[in-house]
């Protein structure tokens, strides 16, 4: 399982990573590995203001359809169109593979958010209760 | 798989896991007086004896088999041929549900994917779903399928006052609990302009009255819509695209319809079949069943479920749609009839319908005390102004063996007097001119 280490982690598989003003968000390697083949990923439109924990993409795979939450509350700037290949999800989670740009509001938001090695405990304990 | 009952001792550790000493037990909270209450039965009869009444009653039906039906409004009363009865009878596809485990049927999903192409190809449009309870119900799916496709931003439901009565109570039957406002059809000439705030305009064609407006009008209207961000829902006599222009052509983003009249009786009100196909930009926002076709490891085609992660079982707390289940038996007799009919038969049923309506219309008109209502071409409905009202007249008629029109001022109060007739291949020209003779006389009484 890929972790990324500049990037903060929610308990539901998503990941933000905030450089300067900027924040960028997507799910995970684990999240990806769970859902296995991602067949459709539907994003919010740019300008959509959305709080931390609302539901703000929605990723359809071969298996199942799955919520994707807003680890930080802010303003979407842009979205990632090439997601229109959804194989990317799966592919490239952390890079190629992102769902959304925004501004953030609030970024003391973040601290309350796992950091790479909490996350990684995170889905181990989640693997062990399987 | 076998059926295997309780066994006794089975129900007996139950009642020991519940604490209870025997099954009555379980019904204590029932009032004593009402617990098990006498029936006043009658007394038991045989098969040979019961059968025999059952079937005294059901000859107290006005069927078709004894009648001349000339009463459509939404249920129409066409030819099935028996391949139809053959097809859906067989016991690999008898049945009303769509599998849980669809793929292991592959002979349903082809079935099933047959009959959306078949839809498609009708309506124009890209992609269809396998299915709703009925033509109304696919309306309000349709329109709420609009309002998600513009993410929930739009509000505003525009309906057309000549959309089918029973389709516009059955669409406010969705909204309530939502803010959604569903207008348009307040008045028998209401604004139908689609602003910022509409997701959908709703219309059908031909209308309920049965006219049909010129494609080139329709294609306009559906450029007015699209410009406001909105999209055009139409709802179509499924027979009527056999002759007419497929709604895909004039611009309708999603087409909705009764399916009935392709191979399903008239069953009394149902089961029917809801029908409901759009373009590709809204395919995601469609509710229910898509079967798609693939290839499996081997190269060898397949059919799966594509759409099936849409569905309540997976994300129930957050569904679009009501639809929970389907009408694949349904659909299934209209996909054997459109193959059995094919591009030419489906043609012909509707020219049938065209020409012994216009010509049912014609001797209607020339009747003194009535008038043929509308300056628009129809299809196999027509409306006409009556010298009395529409139910003494029907009453007059059923004595004759006449199933009559549709009275329209239960629906529309400025059509008191005003009966909605159906002419469709079945009737034949001896019961056109039984029916035309007996308004005569009618006006006479």
């Amino acid at each position: 399982m890929k972790i990324d280490k500049n990037c903060r982690y929610m308990k539901t598989h998503e990941w933000v990573r905030v450089v300067g003003d900027l924040a960028t968000a997507g799910i995970t390697d684990y999240a990806q590995s769970q859902l296995s083949d991602v067949v459709y990923v539907e994003l919010p439109e740019v300008g959509d203001a959305f709080d931390k924990g609302e539901v703000f993409a929605v990723v359809e795979s071969a298996k199942t359809a799955a919520d994707v939450y807003m680890p930080i509350s802010g303003k979407i700037t842009e979205v990632n169109e090439a997601l229109s290949s959804p194989q990317l999800v799966n592919d490239d989670p952390f890079g190629e593979g992102w769902f959304v740009q925004f501004t953030p509001s609030d970024l003391s938001e973040l601290d309350a958010l796992l950091t790479p090695q909490e996350y990684q405990e995170h889905v181990a304990q989640e693997e062990g209760g399987h | 798989m076998s059926y295997i009952p309780h066994t006794d001792s089975d129900r007996a550790a139950m009642l020991a896991e519940m604490g209870a000493e025997d099954i009555g037990d379980l019904f204590l909270d029932v009032p004593e007086s009402v617990r098990y209450p006498e029936l006043k039965l009658p007394l038991p009869l045989s098969e040979m004896e019961i059968l025999g009444e059952l079937r005294s009653m059901s000859e107290e039906n006005a069927d078709l088999d004894h009648h001349a039906c000339f009463l459509g409004a939404g249920a129409y009363n066409h030819f099935v041929p028996s391949v139809v009865g053959h097809i859906i009878g067989r016991s690999e596809f008898y049945t009303a549900y769509t599998p849980y485990q669809p793929e292991i049927s592959q002979g349903t999903l082809q079935a099933i994917f047959e009959y959306q192409s078949m839809v498609c190809a009708l309506t124009g449009m890209d992609a269809a779903n396998a299915s709703h309870y009925d033509g109304a119900t696919s309306l309000a799916e349709a329109a709420i399928m609009a309002v998600n496709v513009s993410r929930g931003k739009r509000r505003k439901i525009i309906v057309s006052p000549t959309v089918h009565p029973e389709y516009r109570a059955t669409l406010r039957t969705y909204t309530p609990g939502s803010d959604l406002a569903v207008t348009g059809d307040e008045e028998p000439t209401s604004n139908l302009q689609p602003d910022g705030d509409t997701a959908c305009l709703i219309i059908q064609q031909p209308d309920f009255f049965g006219q049909l407006a010129e494609a080139s009008e329709l294609k306009q209207l559906a450029e007015a819509v699209h410009a406001a961000g909105a999209l055009l829902i139409v709802n179509t006599d499924p027979i009527s695209l056999g002759l007419f222009t497929p709604p895909g052509e004039y611009g309708a983003d999603i087409v909705v319809g009764e399916g009935q009249p392709l191979g399903n009786p008239l069953n009394f009100g149902g089961p029917y079949l809801g029908l409901l196909a759009c373009r590709e930009k809204c395919m995601r926002k469609m509710p229910g069943r898509l079967v798609g076709e693939t290839v499996d490891t081997e190269g060898r085609r397949g059919f799966v479920l594509t759409l099936a992660a849409r569905e309540q079982h997976i994300r129930r707390e957050r569904a679009t749609s009501n639809i929970c289940t389907n009408q694949a038996l349904c659909a299934l007799a209209a996909g054997a009839y459109l193959a059995a009919m094919g591009k030419s038969g489906l043609r012909q049923v509707a020219k049938l319908c065209y020409h012994k309506a216009h010509y049912a219309a014609t001797q209607i008109a020339a009747i003194p005390g009535f008038d043929l209502v509308g300056d628009k071409p129809f299809f196999k409905e027509f409306v006409v102004r009556c010298p009395k009202p529409p139910s003494e007249i029907n009453d007059a008629l059923l004595e004759q063996g006449i199933i009559g029109g549709y009275d329209l001022g239960q629906d529309y109060p400025h059509l008191e007097n005003h009966m909605l007739l159906c002419v469709t291949e079945m009737n034949t020209r001896t019961e056109i001119d039984c029916l035309v003779e007996a308004l005569e006389e009618v006006t006479h009484d």
